[in-house]
Order: C-alpha cells, then sequence, then structure tokens
C-alpha cells in the first residue's frame, strides 16, 4: 500500500488519431504528498500535461485511450471508480486550474456563479455558496468584491481571472490543486504575485500543488520536487535543485543550457556611428486614450535594441507605428534620415525592402495555402527587378539553407512543419529582399525554450554575416538579456529608461525597472531562494 | 441602446420607402385591373367609372403622391377585390400566419435544441443519427411534395385529417407538419455544430474539473454560448414563414398572409400588395430587434 496523497504508476495513454497511434505518456510514475510541491517539466508535445487530465478524467475517449497504470488517490484506484465517484473527487478532493484563465471561464456567467457552482455541485448551499464565494473572491485580492460578485470575466484583468480561478478551485478546500501553466499566460509581476498567492494558500490548507509548467523559473520559484518530461516519458526526477545542479539525462542537460538569462551580456556597440533609425518623440492616441506618448530611441547598424515592458505597455504599438500598420499622432522616425511616418506611399514600399518584419505567431503570419517556396518568392514578386524569376527557387534555396532548413522541402506547406521550423521560415522569408533593419514582435515567444535559443543563435548569426540591426520586442527579459546590445523599457506608453543592456540588469534607475527586474524569476532555485528572500526583506522593511 | 435603436429605425424606415416605391410601379406594370375585374363586354363607360373609383386615371406618378399622402395619415386604400380596407384584409391574413409561425417554430426551436444538444454531446450515438437523418430529410424534401403526399396518405387515404381550411386544431396539424422540416433539419444541424464547439471550449474542461454533471455541462454551460448562431438562423426561418409560407398556405387553403399576397398578385388587387408589404416588413423589423436584443441578453460581452 502507498503513503502517498497521489501516486500516478506506470501511466500509458494512446491518442488514436488519423495519422495514427501517439503514445502521449509512457509508463509515467510519480506522487504527492500532502504540502508538496511537485512540478511537471516540459516542453509542448512532451506528455506533460496528459497524467493530470488522467487524473481529473479530462481525456476524450476515444481518441485517447488509457492503455496501461493506475492512478491512486489516498490509496484507491480512480480508474476503479464509476463517473459519480470521479465527479465527487473533481473540485471536491482535487481542483485544477488552467493556462488561460480567460478562455477557461465561460464568458456568459458571472465569475460568482461560477465560483459558488463548483460549491453547489458538491452539495453547498445557493446562500452559503454566495456567502463564501465573497469572502474567496477577498481572499485572493479581487478588489470591491461585493461589486464584482456580479461581473463577467472579460470586466477583469488576466491577473485578475486567473485569481478567480484560484478561487474556484479552492472554493471546496481541495487536497490537491493541480495547476497547468498558471502563470503562462501573464505578466512578469502578475506572476509573481499569483506564485506567491499559491504557497500562501497552500501554507494555510496543507494542500499537495502539483504545478505544470515549461519554465524552469517557475520551478526554482515554487518546486520542492521535479519530473522533467520529454517525448511521453519521465527522464529525470529528483529535488529541483538537485536537478538543476546536477542534470543526469542528456535532455535535461540540453534543456537547462537553453535557458536564457545566465549567459555573458553584450558590450555595448562603439558610439560614434550614425544610427539607422532615429525615433524621435513618437506618439500615438487613439482617441483620448494614450497608447504612446513621446517614444524616442536609436538604433545603430549592426545592433540590437529590445524593448521590454508588460501587456499594454505600447511596445507592440510602436513597432506597428514605425511600419506604418498605425498612423503616428506626432512625432518622426528617421530611417537612414527620412521620415518613415510622414513619407509618400511609394517611398515608403521602396524602404519596405529594408525594413522587414517577423511576427510573434508563426502559425498565423505564414499563408497555409501557400509552399514555403511560394511564401519566400513573393518578396520577388512584389518588389519586380530585384531578381530576374529563373533565379528565384536558386535564391529560395540559399535562404533556406541560411536559416538551417533542409532546401529540398520548399515545396511543402506550412503546416508540415514544427513551429520552430515555421519561424525560421518567416526569417528567411524577411531576409529574402536583404533587410537592414528587422522588426521582431515577441519573435519566440510561442517557443520552446530550446527551439527559442536555436532561433536566437540563428538571429544572432545572421546579424554577424549581414549586418543586421533588430528591433526586439518581448516580454522575455532573460532572452532579451542574453540576446539585446541596449534595452528600452516601456510602461503605461511611455519608455522609462534605456540604457546598455548590463546597466538595466546590473543596474537599473527606476523604479518600475527594478520591480520588473526583481520579479522576473531565475531558473536557479538557489539563486531564486536568495531572491525571494531579499524581496521579502524589501516588502517588510516597506511594511 | 437607445441610439441603436433609433439608428435601426430610421435604416429601416429607408428601406421601407424604398421598398414601396419598387413595388408600387413594379405592380403596377402588371396591367390594369379593370380588365380583370369586368367583363370582356363591358362598356367604355364602365370601365372609365371603375377606373375613377379606385383611382387608376390619373398618371402613374400622381397615383404615388396620393398613396404616399394616405399613407401618412395611416389610409392604405381599399381593397378592390373586396371592398374593405386594404390593411384589415391584411392583418386578418397576418394573425393567421402568425399564429402558424409561432406555433412551428416553437416546436422547431424546441425539438432542435434537445435533439441537437444530445447529438453533439455523443458524436455519432444514437441521437446523432436521428438528427443527421431528419437534417438529410429537411434539406432535400421539397414542401409542395410533402403537402401534397401528406394529404393524399393523412387525408385521402387513411381519413385522419382534414384536407384544408381552418376551424378545429386539426387542421393545424398537416400546415405545421409540413413547415416544421425544412427549419428543424437546418437548425438541427446548425445547433449540433455550435453545441460541438461549445463542448469542446476550454470553459467546459472547468466545469468538469469543477465535477458538474453532464446535464447543466451541456444545457448550462455549453448551450448559452451555442445558442448566438442558432437564434439567428431561428430569426432567419421565422421570417421565412412570416414572409408568407406561399406554397404551403395555398395547398392546405390557409387563409394566411401569403395566400392573400399571392391572390391579390394575381388579381392585381395593388392596395392588398403593398399593405403586406408593409406589414410583414414592419414584423420582420420586429424581429429582428427582438433577435438583436436576445443577443445582448445571452451574451454580456455584447452591448449596444
Amino acid at each position: 500500500m502507498t503513503d502517498h496523497l497521489l501516486e500516478v504508476r506506470n501511466l500509458s495513454v494512446d491518442f488514436h488519431t488519423a495519422g495514427g497511434t501517439v503514445h502521449a505518456v509512457r509508463n509515467v510514475s510519480w506522487h504527492l504528498d500532502k504540502g508538496e510541491t511537485l512540478a511537471i517539466l516540459g516542453e509542448s508535445g512532451s506528455g506533460k500535461s496528459v497524467s493530470a487530465s488522467a487524473i481529473m478524467d479530462l481525456i476524450d475517449i476515444p481518441p485517447g485511450e488509457i492503455v496501461s497504470g493506475e492512478i491512486l488517490f489516498n490509496g484507491e484506484n480512480l480508474f476503479a471508480m464509476t463517473q459519480d465517484q470521479r465527479r465527487e473527487i473533481n473540485g471536491r478532493r482535487i481542483a485544477m486550474i488552467f493556462q488561460d484563465p480567460l478562455s477557461h471561464l465561460n464568458p456568459v456567467y458571472t465569475v460568482g456563479f461560477q465560483i459558488a457552482e463548483a460549491m453547489t455541485t458538491h452539495g453547498i448551499s445557493k446562500d452559503e455558496a454566495r456567502r463564501t464565494t465573497l469572502d474567496l473572491m477577498k481572499r485572493v485580492g479581487i478588489p470591491n468584491a461585493e461589486e464584482k460578485i456580479d461581473a463577467y470575466p472579460h470586466q477583469f484583468s488576466g491577473g485578475q481571472r486567473q485569481r478567480l480561478m484560484i478561487a474556484m478551485a479552492l472554493a471546496v478546500k481541495p487536497d490537491i490543486l493541480i495547476a497547468d501553466e498558471p502563470t503562462t499566460a501573464l505578466d512578469v509581476t502578475v506572476q509573481a504575485q499569483i506564485l506567491a498567492l499559491l504557497e500562501d494558500l497552500q501554507r494555510e490548507t496543507g494542500m499537495g500543488l502539483l504545478l505544470i509548467t515549461h519554465d524552469l523559473g517557475v520551478v526554482a520559484e515554487v518546486a520542492d520536487r521535479v519530473v522533467v518530461m520529454n517525448a511521453g516519458e519521465i527522464v529525470e526526477s529528483g529535488s529541483a535543485a538537485q536537478v538543476y545542479r546536477q542534470p543526469v539525462h542528456p535532455y535535461t542537460k540540453t534543456l537547462i543550457a537553453a535557458v536564457p538569462g545566465t549567459g555573458a551580456m553584450a558590450e555595448p556597440l562603439a558610439t560614434g556611428i550614425k544610427p539607422i533609425l532615429e525615433v524621435n518623440h513618437v506618439s500615438k492616441h487613439y482617441g483620448a486614450f494614450v497608447a504612446l506618448e513621446d517614444a524616442s530611441l536609436t538604433v545603430l547598424p549592426g545592433e540590437t535594441v529590445a524593448i521590454v515592458g508588460e501587456s499594454g505597455s505600447g511596445k507592440s504599438t510602436l513597432a506597428k507605428t514605425l511600419l506604418r500598420l498605425e498612423e503616428a499622432t506626432g512625432g518622426e522616425a528617421l530611417y537612414k534620415g527620412r521620415d518613415l511616418l510622414t513619407m509618400p506611399r511609394r517611398e515608403l514600399f521602396d524602404i519596405r525592402r529594408e525594413v522587414q518584419m517577423i511576427f510573434q505567431d508563426p502559425t498565423q503570419s505564414l499563408n497555409p495555402r501557400m509552399s514555403v517556396f511560394q511564401i519566400i518568392a513573393e518578396a520577388f514578386a512584389i518588389h519586380p527587378g530585384i531578381l530576374p524569376k529563373p533565379q528565384w527557387r536558386g535564391r529560395v534555396r540559399e535562404l533556406l539553407e541560411h536559416v538551417g532548413l533542409n532546401a529540398t522541402h520548399m515545396d511543402r506547406y506550412p503546416h508540415q512543419f514544427s513551429g520552430g521550423q515555421r519561424q525560421r521560415i518567416a526569417i528567411a522569408r524577411a531576409l529574402a529582399l536583404e533587410p537592414k533593419l528587422i522588426i521582431c514582435d515577441e519573435a519566440v515567444s510561442a517557443l520552446d525554450v530550446s527551439i527559442q535559443a536555436q532561433v536566437i543563435h540563428l538571429l544572432e548569426q545572421l546579424q554577424r554575416d549581414f549586418g543586421l540591426s533588430y528591433l526586439f520586442i518581448a516580454h522575455d527579459l532573460p532572452l532579451v538579456r542574453d540576446f539585446a546590445h541596449r534595452v528600452v523599457v516601456m510602461q503605461g506608453g511611455r519608455i522609462v529608461e534605456q540604457g546598455p543592456v548590463a546597466q538595466i540588469f546590473d543596474a537599473p534607475q527606476q523604479d518600475y525597472t527594478r520591480n520588473l527586474m526583481a520579479a522576473s524569476l531565475h531558473p536557479d532555485p538557489e539563486i531564486q531562494a536568495e531572491r525571494r528572500a531579499a524581496r521579502q526583506q524589501a516588502q517588510e522593511e516597506y511594511a | 441602446m437607445q441610439s441603436f435603436l433609433g439608428k435601426r429605425a430610421v435604416a429601416s424606415a429607408i428601406s421601407l420607402v424604398g421598398l414601396i416605391i419598387l413595388v408600387f410601379f413594379l405592380s403596377r406594370l402588371t396591367g390594369d385591373p379593370t380588365d380583370l375585374y369586368l367583363p370582356v363586354d363591358a362598356s367604355l363607360e364602365s370601365r372609365e367609372r371603375f377606373r375613377e373609383i379606385n383611382g387608376l386615371n390619373d398618371p402613374l406618378l400622381i397615383q404615388f403622391v396620393h398613396y404616399m399622402g394616405d399613407l401618412l395619415r395611416f389610409d392604405f386604400g381599399d381593397s378592390i377585390r373586396r371592398s374593405e380596407p386594404a390593411l384589415e384584409a391584411v392583418l386578418r391574413g397576418f394573425g393567421w400566419t402568425l399564429q402558424l409561425a409561432v406555433i412551428t417554430m416553437s416546436l422547431v426551436t424546441v425539438s432542435a435544441i434537445v435533439l441537437g444538444s444530445l447529438a453533439a454531446f455523443h458524436v455519432g450515438g444514437i441521437f446523432d443519427r436521428i438528427a443527421t437523418f431528419f437534417s438529410l430529410i429537411g434539406a432535400s424534401a421539397p414542401d409542395f411534395w410533402v403537402a401534397i403526399v401528406a394529404i393524399v396518405i393523412f387525408s385521402v387515404g387513411l381519413g385522419w385529417l382534414p384536407t384544408s381550411g381552418t376551424g378545429t386544431p386539426w387542421h393545424w396539424v398537416l400546415p405545421v407538419a409540413v413547415l416544421f422540416i425544412r427549419p428543424f433539419g437546418l437548425i438541427l444541424q446548425v445547433v449540433r455544430g455550435a453545441m460541438i464547439t461549445a463542448l469542446h471550449a476550454p470553459y467546459v474542461k472547468t466545469a468538469r474539473a469543477k465535477g458538474v454533471r453532464n446535464r447543466p455541462i451541456i444545457f448550462v454551460h455549453a448551450l448559452r454560448n451555442a445558442l448566438l448562431p442558432v437564434i439567428t438562423v431561428i430569426g432567419d426561418q421565422t421570417t421565412a414563414i412570416l414572409n408568407g409560407a406561399v406554397v404551403v398556405e395555398t395547398i392546405f387553403g390557409f387563409p394566411g398572409i401569403g395566400k392573400l399576397m399571392i391572390d391579390s398578385i394575381l388579381q392585381r388587387d395593388f392596395n392588398v400588395i403593398l399593405a403586406a408589404i408593409m406589414v410583414t416588413a414592419f414584423a420582420i423589423f420586429l424581429l429582428n430587434l427582438l433577435i438583436d436584443i436576445l443577443y445582448a441578453v445571452l451574451d454580456p460581452r455584447i452591448r449596444y
């Protein structure tokens, strides 16, 4: 028999799809004790969420099939129970929160109803459920809970929605909380608040916390133990510190090596070079709403300038304004001395050759009905006179080789490539016209850490080969730390601070920047523990 | 909300005026009613008199100005055929059609939503097969054929139901049943599709993780989200019946607005045609408004 609160034994789950059977997890075993935090760490497709779905009976059967194994909750096998018995456990004994709280809350019901439902479903009276809902909303830090209880999910911010999900999950005081990427969609400062809230609640209730994540920083911040998954199998497990410090399995080693934020920071470029892009006092207002105000920055040839900030900081607005996807309200942006913001369309068309853009989601920014060749060669069709048609295929082959793709695949379609490969295609397309400046809007955010590292490496190499400049918009600070020469910090539509990367990261001048840095998580559990101690001390002093 | 209502009313009024102009002149292209109403050998004087009484002697534009002037006083003119105010005849017919539409569409809505939801819950299951069967029939069976076959079987052959007319509840069975088929098949498919999407939505996963039972998952969590496209189609199909279920009303001798309209066109009863068009247009305007309001009731993210 077992003493563990929850134990997964030799679990194997298959998914039968049109393309054949996928072994989502194979022979997975792990356990969780009372009051403990276990992290399941893995990249997309590693099967890290599958065992949690099996616990909650959320696997659709078919196409899913539980091939073997058992899940013991307090020693009882969940798979041997009836559906009604499973429902009694769901929500009441084991609760779950998800990555994207907006889509996981029902848009057409009030949050009060949805939180209370977690209780009424398990036999608590409506009145009592509503009273408890109010208490819970206050406990998770929703201001004006009395008014907000009858509001709808879209009327809350992202962080508040995740707080509401937590309130819903904890309504019946479960023994176990499963959190599937609970902070991935959130800004770093909000992430820090949510993780702190989860820890507080865990201390209060003594529940076991199962955290599913791809983020080593999150593991370092909260996990006691960690299980690393790759391709459906557990490759390594142990205490968080032990796995980070002494990884045994080659996959874990690559994963840890790929995590940004630990390398050397770039030296600033020599001064006295004429900037390729000079942005002066650019602003963008939507009616009374100020999306961007008085933004000024420069980009030198061969330089990477990162723009960091939380959602709503105006960083994407700045990019769109520079590309004239949005008309600026005021200011100028001089590219090689000519103002991008006011130049006639004809001239702008020519400049577009030299200023290219890479978007966040390559799945959406590549036309699914065009082959890779068509996608890349379209640039030559739009800008005639650059390259005669007979040479297009040869040039596309060259470009694909540059970005590390197999050139013989140029007649395939985007869906036949992985996420990382698609972003390489997007980069090849941007390179087709031999640009001088590439604006990357969260260009690697949608990619797994190991793929992210490859793409960043590629961008660095292309910068060396072709002297490219990047305006790199990102929310991921460790990534920026490793990649950028200079950093621009934005908040509420304004630039609050800018300077060489070492200065911004090691000696930030502004409170906002300092907060941002402090909220960003380091993958090393020991360093993260030190930061936590410092943070708590700062809070106590402040109080 | 008020400015939304105002804008909608103005836009609808403009289209209505356009429609009146179009129908007024087009209907007069069908010829002179005098030829229809007086015997072939009627004297020139009596023809003159008939035209004089019905205001058909003036130039077309003057007739139009008179008509619009009367309209502003809510005078829709008289029916030539029935020698009663056109509006009265139209409202009587519309009353019948409205009842027909409300009964039919209520039955369609309830049955399509229940069966469609259950079909979506177990794709490929027994309810799904029933749903597919009925939608195929609904989509492919022409209603005039179904109507005639139904009369042959149930009225003539079995003698269970009256062939035509109104009077008893039994008279309603065949028209309602025939009108039911097409919208039922269509709406069933829309409900099924929307419910499949809704049942796979992340918020349903959340509900399952909370331990919510299947019935509230289907009819509380998923259904309300799936209803938006459904009520759009329900509105569409109701409009189609209100506009005159011409074929079905004619076959069953049902005194609704569809039959009235087709009769008035054949009889060149211009005032009735125009009044009928205005009444249905107004009803459709109200119906669309109702649907827009329902949108906002169902989905708190929609506000006008």
